[in-house]
């Protein structure tokens, strides 16, 4: 009975460890996708392409829900990690967030369709790939946390490097925005769109904060 | 055979206290089930009882030779009794402190001398054991955050190596808190045991003073499988809020010190290297499992150890003996003088 109950306690942390993993691999590969959406988006506007993506985006998104409500159905009902769980499962709830985040701007793309001059696409662009860079690092971070401790604190750095990167990539493209010539309107649109892509940085580097606290508290 | 009852009494009281030293943490956290705790805790006490009990009972029958059944039924009831009032007062107690002080009671009582190089040994290692699970406790905190260190074990992989590390750790100490601490449940009745040897086909013999462990390992998993629960659940965090591996640490330390003051095997090896060998003496679980958290609090700078609550328990060390001395005096009286019971010969 008691070698029974031990294989299958370690059968299970071991299925736990890979959905966990894949978990921060959609983060990371959604990040990616956001990246060549952006990049398509401003080639080659709306195109079946561009929705096919959109809709990878989606299913991969619905994945993430679906491996965090099962981690959270074992956790509790195995009563795994009763030190950590809350830490572990809010984790994952804030990281499905960002995962959301990037959804919703593809969405937002899709559907109101944005009109950026070109002298403010390289901007975007490069605001995009610090977002991405910043959220890579965050998956760093988050892999630390379960696999590292004492590296957290090296990834979570470079989460808030990128987070002042993204901030000042951001107000530098939204002065020139104001400065342009657009329409009142346009600019708030633009606006709009370059503050919902920054915002995922901002998300990223608080939860980046929490894993260090998290990290602190599993100290034995 | 009615008056062994005293000592199932004092059985099932370890039982329902002491488990949780064992199983305590593990349990509180759910890490391990109740049902296996107390199902590994009660085979493991037993064994531990049978196997290993000889070596305290001789040393606690050299404190006092009680040698008349009330006597050790008295003594048995003022341990049992003194342990409960403590027990209301919330402090963490020792079965050992109050049978000891219970037995100096019958030797005040009957006026038998009391051996007092027994008693001075055994007041010794209310001094040593927690010093000497701080210290263990201490080694393997450090021994435990490096191999933490360098391993990168998944969070989830050392939750369950942690679980099973904290299985095995109370399965020893469950047989160590049976071997070291059954002399406090039957060591009084060994002199003037009721039972006779059992011989199984010439070739196994099943001896009085083995029944009679067998007996208490029993009245001790009744205990811990009727009453431990509550108990576990309460115990751990008081003092110093611990983590699971932490928790496996403090198990560990209790169980290596109750084992080394009840190994007979490792008494002789000391003794044939020319060690001074460790004294078999029952030791308190309790004082124990306080030592070695307050070992592990040291090393964290002692910010998080309630040396507050340390303080009662200390106090509650020192009162107890003392408690159970006068209970037993009382009982004994009564047993003498009102159920005309002969205490002693």
């Amino acid at each position: 009975m008691f070698s029974f109950k031990t294989k299958s306690l370690f059968g299970q942390t071991k299925q736990l460890e890979k959905e966990i993993d894949q978990f921060v691999d959609i983060l990371s590969e959604v990040g990616l996708l956001f990246k060549s959406i952006v990049l398509a988006y401003l080639n080659s506007g709306i195109t079946d392409k561009f929705d096919e993506v959109v809709k990878q985006v989606s299913e991969m998104e619905s994945r993430a829900d679906k491996i965090t409500k099962e981690v959270e159905r074992t956790l509790y009902e195995e009563t795994l990690i009763p030190d950590s769980r809350s830490d572990v499962l809010r984790l994952l709830e804030h990281l499905d967030e960002i995962i959301g985040m990037y959804q919703g701007n593809c969405y937002h793309f899709s559907i109101q369709k944005p009109n950026f001059p070109k002298e403010f696409q390289n901007d975007l662009i490069k605001l995009s790939e610090t977002v991405v860079s910043c959220v890579e690092s965050l998956c760093l971070t988050v892999r630390s946390f379960f696999r590292d401790i004492k590296s957290v604190r090296d990834h979570a750095h470079k989460v808030t490097f990128y987070e002042k990167e993204s901030d000042k990539q951001f107000t530098s493209l939204a002065r020139k925005i104001f400065d342009s010539e657009l329409s009142l309107d346009q600019k708030m649109h633009l606006r709009y769109f370059v503050e919902k892509i920054d915002r995922i940085c901002d998300q990223a580097e608080d939860i980046a904060d929490e894993i260090q606290i998290y990290a602190i508290k599993r100290s034995i | 055979m009615i008056f062994l009852l005293g000592g199932l009494f004092l059985g099932w009281s370890l039982g329902a206290n002491d488990a949780a030293n064992v199983f305590g943490t593990a349990v509180g956290t759910r890490m391990v089930q109740f049902k296996t705790a107390a199902l590994v805790c009660s085979v493991f006490v037993i064994l531990g009882a049978i196997i290993s009990g000889a070596g305290t009972t001789e040393t606690l029958g050299k404190l006092g030779a009680i040698n008349a059944l009330p006597g050790a039924f008295a003594a048995c009831v003022a341990a049992g009794l003194s342990v409960y009032i403590m027990t209301k007062f919330g402090l963490p107690v020792s079965t050992t402190q109050a049978i000891v002080g219970a037995i100096v009671g019958w030797n005040v009582y009957t006026g038998s001398s009391t051996n007092i190089k027994i008693l001075f040994t055994i007041l010794s290692t209310w001094i040593l054991c927690p010093i000497i699970a701080a210290l263990i406790a201490m080694f393997f905190f450090i021994i435990t955050k490096q191999i933490l260190r360098k391993s990168n074990w998944h969070l989830l992989r050392l939750d369950a190596y942690t679980r099973t590390a904290l299985l095995l750790a109370g399965a020893f100490g469950a047989y160590s808190l049976g071997a070291n601490n059954i002399a406090n449940v039957m060591g009084v009745f060994v002199p003037i045991s009721p039972f006779t040897d059992i011989h199984l086909m010439n070739v196994f013999t099943f001896s009085s003073k083995e029944q009679l462990f067998l007996l208490g390992g029993i009245a001790i998993a009744v205990g811990v499988f009727t009453y431990s629960k509550k108990v576990m659940f309460t115990v751990g965090n008081d003092l110093l809020k611990l983590s699971p591996p932490a928790a496996f640490i403090v198990v560990i330390a209790h169980s290596i010190v109750l084992f080394l003051f009840a190994s007979q095997g490792i008494s002789d090896f000391l003794h044939s290297i020319n060690l001074p060998s460790i004294p078999l003496v029952p030791v308190s679980s309790s004082q124990a499992v306080v030592g070695a958290v307050i070992g592990i609090g040291i090393l964290k700078r002692g910010k998080e150890v309630q040396w507050d609550i340390a303080g009662k328990i200390a106090i509650g060390w020192f009162l107890l003996p003392v408690i159970a001395a006068l209970i037993s005096l009382a009982v004994l009286f009564v047993l003498q003088n009102i159920f005309n019971q002969t205490v002693s010969f």
